[in-house]
């Protein structure tokens, strides 16, 4: 087990290298490299010799190797730079924002879970019945629906006929707010979730399926169990293990989906600092947002592997 | 480097994506005859086809989702040379040509430079099917080049492929195609690349996979014994035999295309006009919608809807189809 930790955290931290490297890669793709990057920052009226200072104070005219190791420093020690637009350091506009995708992520996959899980059940034990031919033919539409589309209908259907739920997400400055502001919660939370609770309810019906044709299934059965106990103590809760390392592997789907979520409605999370970064070239913060965005994902993605060899005690890990 | 076997890898659970109507085909397994010749080199695909096109006919779903796909390519190559509209230059001739509502003349409304919303439907859905048959291609042929070799090589080799492949997918793929549509300015070829970035990595995982068993097989043995190099073995025989898991595959990456290509016309990175996607017209109609002019995106969500669906659904039933072959072995 502990070996099987320590590799699969090397695996992380040698993803986490090579989303720097692309990262890196990406900056010297910039247009017009350093010098007109440092124009961007210093300003039109800046003179050749002060961009020139500018370029040797932040290393750019060091060879490439050195620049990148200045780059992985700066990672490990959270400096992120400084954003043109906001007049910020990157990190602390990433640290104002992060929590609010977080708890943004977080009910959505709350919500998945809460709905998902319960609908593939019902739909395994409705099997090939009509109820389950609607659920089915209902979760491949949600799936191919684009976020964004689901998001417009959202605010035609709630905001715009209804007047039930405000168009905009909560704009509060703190997570509590955003919190205290529930009603305009719901319809980011519900884009958010809804997609992926089309792929979990599948997902989750095959798993249970799959569970239910095990042999301590038949086991359970043999001896006389209830139906509902076999369903439910012996069955459901094998099925439940795979949908954790789902969970794990959609993490980069979701955080994708909350990009589009976060720029339908306004939500002030790093997914729309993201976007404008990319909108106004603010490139210290755009790099800054995806760094954090695959650093956050490959780490979420490595607590489900271990949530699930936690969870899993036949898994033997050599 | 390996992960324990007995944890389901990314493969099974790509493979488990839409694990949809595997039950209901099951039954249907022992009626199949046995017409798959001994496994081996590419010959005996006649009858491969055969028995895989008997099961998928029966998934009545999938043919009417091939139907569509059909229906729709005839709207959006053959439909403008039917149904004419300026899509390329601006000719406002009248005040009620913009904005104007669905009637006799503009069966789907106009949209706010004047197009006609129809025929920019069939405009924009070429552009569409353009970009995803593209990059679906591109990604897959790369991926199963990268995935049989990092397969058949193994060792160190593989080790380093299979670590580029798992640092990409664990980026969240939107945030680092709008990084890169930044840096460049998008050009229809510049979308196909950025969608294939985000595509081929699948089928490298998938293939990498089948790779690593059918190396071991008697034929491969056989081609190494006889002096065949190992770009022999991997284009003339590994390939070969992994062609279901990479049509079925394909199929997806048709769906997914159409999807990441809607998300980057929402995000405002798009063919250049006068070029659209049905994306772009969603996208672009989005603010009007709100005041009530409807037609500007609801015909092309639903265009998306309904191709992604279809796509989804052929890929299911093919799956299905090339699993019947499998379990006849």
């Amino acid at each position: 087990m502990i070996g099987y930790l320590i590799r699969r955290v090397m695996q992380a931290v040698i993803v986490v290298l090579g989303v720097c490297l692309i990262v890196f890669i990406l900056y010297h793709l910039l247009p017009g490299g350093a010098f007109s990057q440092g124009r961007l920052i210093l300003g039109p009226r800046a003179s050749v010799a002060s961009i020139e200072l500018w370029i040797q104070q932040n290393g750019l005219n060091k060879p490439i190797w050195t620049q990148f190791a200045i780059l992985i420093g700066h990672v490990f020690t959270f400096n992120l730079g400084y954003s043109y637009k906001l007049n910020e350091p990157v990190a602390t506009i990433i640290a104002q924002k992060l929590p609010k995708t977080v708890l943004l992520l977080g009910l959505a996959v709350l919500v998945t879970v809460i709905v998902a899980i319960p609908l593939g059940i019902f739909q395994v034990l409705r099997r090939n019945k009509p109820s389950d031919y609607v659920l089915t033919t209902l979760s491949f539409i949600f799936y191919a629906t684009p976020t964004f589309f689901l998001g417009i209908v959202l605010i035609q259907l709630f905001s715009i006929h209804w007047h039930v739920f405000p168009p905009e997400a909560p704009q509060a400055a703190s997570v509590g707010g955003i919190l205290a502001d529930w009603q305009a919660l719901v319809l980011p939370v519900l884009t958010l979730a809804a997609v992926f609770i089309a792929g979990f309810s599948r997902y989750m019906r095959s798993s249970m399926m799959d569970a239910l044709t095990q042999d301590y299934v038949r086991t359970a059965r043999a001896k006389g169990l209830s139906t509902r106990r076999v369903n439910y103590v012996h069955a459901l809760r094998n099925a439940l293990i795979p949908i954790v390392t789902l969970l794990g592997l959609t993490l980069p789907a979701i955080v994708s989906g909350a990009l589009i979520t976060e720029d339908v409605y306004n939500y002030p999370g790093m997914g729309l600092a993201f976007y404008n970064a990319a909108i106004n070239s603010d490139f210290p913060l755009l790099i800054g947002t995806v760094l954090v965005a695959a650093v956050a994902t490959v780490v979420g993605s490595l607590l489900a592997d271990i949530l699930y060899a936690v969870l899993d005690p036949r898994i033997r890990y050599v | 480097m390996m992960p324990p076997s007995d944890v389901p890898s990314q493969d099974d659970i790509f493979k488990q994506r839409g694990a949809v109507q595997a039950d209901v085909v099951q039954s249907q397994v022992g009626e199949a005859p046995m017409e798959v010749t001994e496994a081996g080199e590419a010959g005996g695909v006649g009858g491969l086809g055969k028995i895989v096109w008997r099961v998928f006919a029966e998934n009545k779903l999938a043919l009417v989702s091939i139907g569509i796909v059909v229906f729709m390519l005839l709207f959006c190559f053959v439909g403008p040379h039917v149904y004419v509209t300026n899509q390329t230059s601006l000719v406002v001739t009248s005040a009620g040509q913009v904005l104007a509502h669905p009637s006799a003349q503009y069966p789907l409304g106009t949209d706010p430079n004047g197009y006609n919303i129809l025929g920019r439907l069939m405009f924009g859905g070429a552009t569409t099917l353009e970009i995803a048959l593209l990059a679906a291609g591109i990604a897959t042929v790369f991926g199963v080049f990268f995935g049989a070799t990092s397969g058949y090589v193994g060792g160190a080799t593989d080790a380093v492929m299979m670590r580029i492949v798992d640092t990409i997918l664990s980026v969240p793929t939107l945030f680092l195609l709008v990084v890169i549509a930044t840096i460049l300015r998008p050009s229809f070829w510049l979308i196909v690349l950025i969608v294939a970035i985000a595509a081929w990595l699948v089928p490298a995982r998938l293939i990498r996979g089948e790779s690593l068993t059918l190396r071991t097989r008697e034929y491969v043995q056989a081609v190494r014994a006889m002096g065949g190099g190992g770009s022999r073995i991997v284009v003339r025989h590994i390939i070969p035999n992994a062609v279901g898991t990479i049509i079925v595959n394909a199929t997806f990456q048709l769906a997914d295309a159409v999807g990441v290509l809607a998300a980057l016309g929402f995000l405002g990175f798009g063919v250049p006009a006068p070029g659209t996607s049905w994306g772009q017209m969603l996208s672009d109609g989005i603010t009007y919608a709100q005041a009530g002019d409807w037609w500007l995106i609801y015909p092309a969500g639903v265009l998306i809807i309904l191709i992604t669906v279809s796509f989804n659904y052929i890929g299911d039933a093919l799956r299905d189809a090339f699993e019947v072959r499998l379990q006849r072995r």
